[in-house]
């Protein structure tokens, strides 16, 4: 299972790096500027992260807490 | 031949007023025309004032959590993991301008929890401990932005203090945009010092005991807290605390690909040292005996992610999220995400998601009564047993032009909701909301 999802997310790396990064100017940035966009957690779900480091081992990685702060690990 | 006459002499003569019109200075120069327009002050901008501290965001997230299972690490991986949690968190955010034109913001926050937990009632070995806690969690952000050198930095402090468990937490950080700003890399050191209360299951501290010597009586509780009382004094001694560090570096990495793509790749390198257990987790041997969980006291994560956001047409975003983690304990993880906004009207947004998650089992899992009493490490924490997780629910999300039902100043309004079910038969149900002001 990990290997076949490590293989598809390296050909989804791969797709991406084959685009070639257009040079997008401010006034072509509408779309990337929604709110809806943004390359974050959303605001709301900042307590669903926080439920997912106490129940799961695995955390980091989405700009949330990498351990510590609370009682889990 | 007078008509011809009469014509050139009329011509002439307004040509003449014509010319006299534009040339004479209008007199309405000196006299205003009436009118009841006051005319408003007018400042001198010849200066630069820098621009003054406002609050320029408000945002408030209230969460309710609901939990079930039947894998509690107090009772040693059986029995009750009923859990109820009322989250709450306000943030607000502080920005001015300076000379240089550069940014500043400060983000204070305050959050809020009360949660509590059927299985906490079993830190005494006859379920009379109590179930509820409350944890307080104040934060602190500083960051400047330099857009003429397209980056920013900043620091932060934050703290979270409950009955067992106590952390300070500081973090410096800093970014910088590419020259045609469409890539954007980001680097945080983190460091959470905590102290975590040694509350130890009833049936590892003495029996409550009353000693009297001097006129003072030293009382020791189930919960291995110890009251000295006099005649005429009582305290409270403080129960012993262990500590555990936390060390992050994360890095990261964002790159806008068309007018519509954007991605974000991440990595963290993360230390932990200290008790990285917790001391009211029981564990049975298969001899039937019991004991306290215990975990090697340094542990290091490798959590990789990647982020890619795609604006399908006109009215579709896909956000689509998967980390790939690793740590020393033994623990391998995949996290993956989906998420795709619908834009009913340009203010107005559903969001139905979906979340897999799996991971390996700890070298040191084994469930109720399968480890031997001579193993080194020990826990029955279905935290570190091998298991996959599906998460789906829906969130909307309103932010309209002229304000959430008419006021300007609330800005948005988010509605989530999330169904996680584990395959220990862990469930929980969680509701969320936002409400954002500017």
């Amino acid at each position: 299972m990990t290997v076949k999802l490590l293989k598809i997310t390296g050909c989804l790396l791969f797709a991406l790096g084959m685009t070639s990064c257009v040079h997008v100017k401010e006034y072509q940035k509408s779309r990337l500027n929604d709110a809806e966009m943004a390359l974050g957690n959303r605001k709301v779900e900042k307590n669903e992260l926080s439920f997912e480091s106490y129940r799961e081992a695995a955390s980091g990685a989405n700009a949330g807490k990498t351990g510590g702060g609370c009682g889990c690990n | 031949m007078r008509k011809v006459f009469l014509s050139v002499i009329g011509f002439a003569m307004i040509c003449r007023l014509n010319t006299s019109a534009q040339t004479r200075t209008d007199s309405l120069r000196s006299k205003p025309a009436p009118s009841l327009y006051t005319p408003v002050e007018q400042h001198d901008t010849t200066s630069y004032s820098p621009r003054a501290l406002k609050l320029d965001e408000v945002n408030l997230v209230s969460s309710y959590y609901n939990q079930n299972g039947n894998h509690s690490a107090v009772t040693g991986g059986i029995g009750s993991e009923k859990v109820t949690d009322f989250a709450n968190g306000l943030d607000l955010k502080f920005v001015w301008g300076d000379p240089n034109y550069k940014k500043n913001t400060i983000s204070l926050g305050m959050g809020f929890d009360y949660h509590t937990a059927a299985s906490q009632a079993f830190v005494s070995q006859t379920g009379a401990s109590k179930q509820g806690g409350t944890r307080v969690y104040p934060s602190f952000d500083y960051t400047v932005e330099n857009p003429t050198l397209r980056n920013t930095f900043g620091f932060g402090a934050y703290y979270s203090g409950e009955y067992n468990y106590h952390s300070l937490g500081a973090d410096v950080h800093f970014s910088q945009k590419t020259r045609n700003k469409n890539g954007e890399f980001s680097f945080k050191l983190q460091g959470y010092f905590d102290r975590v209360t040694l509350i130890y299951p009833s049936e590892f501290v003495p029996q409550s005991t009353t000693t009297n010597s001097g006129g003072t009586t030293v009382i020791t509780t189930a919960s291995g807290n110890t009251i000295l009382s006099g005649e005429d004094d009582y305290q409270k001694r403080n129960i012993p605390t262990s500590p555990r560090t936390t060390y992050s570096a994360s890095f990261g990495y964002s790159q806008v690909l068309s007018p519509r793509l954007q991605v974000l790749f991440l990595a963290d390198l993360v230390g932990q040292n200290g008790y990285l257990g917790l001391p009211f987790h029981r564990v049975y041997y298969n001899t039937g005996k019991d004991t306290i969980e215990k975990l090697p006291s340094n542990r290091y994560k490798l959590p990789l992610g990647f982020r890619a956001n795609y604006f399908l047409g006109d009215n579709i975003i896909l956000r689509a999220y998967y980390r790939y983690y690793l740590d020393t304990w033994g623990i391998k993880s995949n996290t993956a995400g989906l998420e795709i906004p619908i834009k009913i009207s340009p203010f107005f947004s559903i969001s139905p998601f979906y979340r897999y998650y799996d991971q390996t089992a700890a070298k040191y899992f084994a469930p109720y009564q399968a480890h031997s009493p001579s193993d080194q490490f020990y826990t029955s924490n279905y935290e570190y047993s091998k298991f996959s997780a599906n998460f789906y629910g829906a969130g909307f999300r309103i932010a309209p032009p002229k304000g959430v039902f008419g006021w300007q100043n609330f800005h948005d309004l988010e509605i989530r909701y999330g169904h996680y079910a584990q395959t220990t038969d862990l469930v929980s149900d969680v509701v969320s909301i936002n409400i954002g002001f500017k």
